[in-house]
């Protein structure tokens, strides 16, 4: 390309970066409804009931809403921190319609009940062909981005994204693995409680880095940028990669404490998951602490805020974790609210604010504005979203706690001393705040979308040039 | 020797390997370089004009 100026790949990620809150709106809602449908159970119309909702619910959040949020931020983050045009040709634009098609199956296959019954990966044997297609599609042009990068350094946060790309692929791969009877069913190549081993493989790494890695890509990228200085320190940066990588791999088994899996392995998951608050709280500390002596700025930049709160629920929820894969507490815990409770801590806390944070970031940059239509509606966005995230979490801690003490309760003769409909009644005052945590957290992305489609009004579309940095040639 | 003497081979194998990438980030030779990474996000357009960034003291 000698001669002409090239310019950054932004279309693909303001594709990305729009879908993010679109799916964002459509995934929450369907959230609201079932925990709507738990308090008025009248709502459960035909086969649109809680039990078909509940995995569209996660799919549309987890994938959907997640997916194209890291799709948008590692796309920006490796072309800007590799000085270099996004490499791949097709294939980019294929990783967007993919994506999207993927998500649209889903949302047509899970409420008519085609379902594996795995959860979190619950997509028919033809969906997940597709979704490798595209999964090789991103690793093909994120690593062959990195590789015509015009400096020499990877910067730490495209380890991150690089590590969530690689490992996803490997959990797909190895959890979806199945035998197709027909067209719209499959069984799993593993049976019994190797199959739930590999199932909390997958599982616990969807969220070891799906939903943490990749965000903490985010993160590394975001918050120094926004803040306007580098990250803390960029040897804990580097340590903290490390230690994720080594550890994660091995905390699944704490999802199935007391089952038929061996006890030695649960004991292996349970103490890896406790060695994981090491470099959790690493990551946490270094991303606050880039604020350091610019704490002011997070008086009046609503995506500060955003970012900073997001660590601080990013830090409680991975000191809970591995409290509750201690089994004696894990014995009070497990299929309580608790877990709802434990896993909105991190979807809403922290994976929902930092991908809302960097959006912020992006929207203005990709529709040619210096900042979003509405400073005031992002600092409305993130009151509303903080306070139902801590309706949210407080609710299903005390019908969680409330639910676990009312099960393990036994009379003096040893009998049960309460139904389990005792503890479903109990519940429904916690329901209903939950519920209410809820709508106020989708209302902050009904604000959102509004301030999104004002300052994509009259924006320009133009890509901007690569800048080479001086000195930084490779 | 069984497969399980194997295994743990691989699991010391693995701490020894991540205790010398803690000892290589935390050494000397390190610094200059993490330091020119860290400052790879404001080397961008919308950041022309600004001399680079300085560093935390660690």
């Amino acid at each position: 390309m000698s001669g002409t100026k090239t310019t950054y790949n932004d279309k693909v990620v303001r594709q990305f970066a729009v879908m993010t809150v679109i799916w964002g709106i459509v995934g929450m809602l369907v959230g609201v409804i079932i925990a709507a449908q738990l308090v008025w159970p009248e709502l459960n119309i035909g086969f649109l009931h809680f039990g078909r909702l509940r995995p569209l619910h996660t799919n549309a959040v987890i994938f959907a809403f997640g997916g194209c949020a890291l799709f948008a931020t590692s796309y920006w983050c490796v072309q800007r921190t590799g000085h270099t045009r996004l490499w791949g040709g097709p294939l980019i634009p294929f990783t967007f319609w993919g994506w999207q098609l993927v998500i649209l199956l889903a949302a047509i296959s899970l409420p008519l009940g085609i379902t594996q019954g795995k959860e979190y990966a619950e997509l028919e044997w033809p969906i997940d062909i597709l979704i490798t297609l595209v999964w090789v599609s991103y690793a093909i042009v994120f690593f062959g981005t990195i590789g015509k990068r015009t400096v020499s350094h990877i910067y730490v946060a495209n380890w991150f994204f690089g590590a969530m790309i690689i490992a996803v692929a490997l959990l797909h791969l190895g959890n979806s693995a199945a035998l197709p009877v027909s067209f719209l069913k499959s069984y799993s190549a593993y049976a019994g409680v190797q199959d739930a081993m590999i199932q909390w493989w997958y599982g616990h790494n969807a969220v070891g880095f799906f939903l943490t890695a990749g965000f903490l890509g985010m993160m590394y990228y975001f918050v120094p940028k926004q803040a306007g200085r580098p990250v803390y320190s960029y040897r804990l940066s580097v340590v903290h990669f490390w230690a994720l990588i080594f550890t994660y791999m091995w905390a699944g088994p704490h999802h199935l404490h007391y089952t038929a899996l061996p006890d030695w392995t649960q004991s292996v998951g349970m103490i890896f998951s406790l060695i994981l608050l090491a470099p959790s709280w690493g990551g946490m500390i270094n991303g606050i602490m880039t604020l350091s002596g610019a704490w002011h700025k997070l008086r009046d930049d609503p995506i500060l805020k955003f970012l900073i709160t997001s660590l601080s629920f990013y830090g409680m929820s991975t000191f809970e974790g591995p409290m509750m894969s201690i089994k004696t507490v894990n014995a009070l815990s497990h299929y309580t609210d608790w877990t709802v409770g434990h896993v909105h801590s991190g979807a809403l806390g922290w994976v929902a604010m930092v991908s809302i944070g960097s959006m912020y970031y992006l929207l203005p940059k990709l529709f040619g504005k210096t900042e979003m239509y509405s400073t005031k509606l992002m600092t409305t966005h993130f009151w509303i979203a903080t306070i139902g995230t801590v309706l949210y979490i407080a609710s299903t801690w005390i019908s969680g706690v409330m639910q676990g003490l009312m099960w393990r309760a036994v009379n003096a003769d040893g009998t049960l001393a309460y139904s389990f409909v005792e503890s479903v009644k109990g519940s429904y005052p916690f329901w209903a705040i939950r519920w209410l945590g809820g709508v106020l957290f989708l209302s902050g992305m009904l604000i959102m979308a509004y301030n999104m489609f004002k300052t994509m009004a009259g924006g320009s579309t133009k890509d901007t040039p690569v800048i080479v940095p001086v000195g930084h040639h490779a | 020797m069984d497969i399980n003497d194997l295994r743990s081979i691989v699991t010391v194998v693995g701490l020894l390997c991540f205790l010398g990438i803690v000892g290589w980030a935390y050494g000397k030779g390190s610094k200059k370089g993490f330091d020119e990474a860290a400052n790879l996000p404001f080397a961008e357009h919308d950041d022309q004009g600004e001399a680079s960034k300085p560093s935390h003291p660690r």
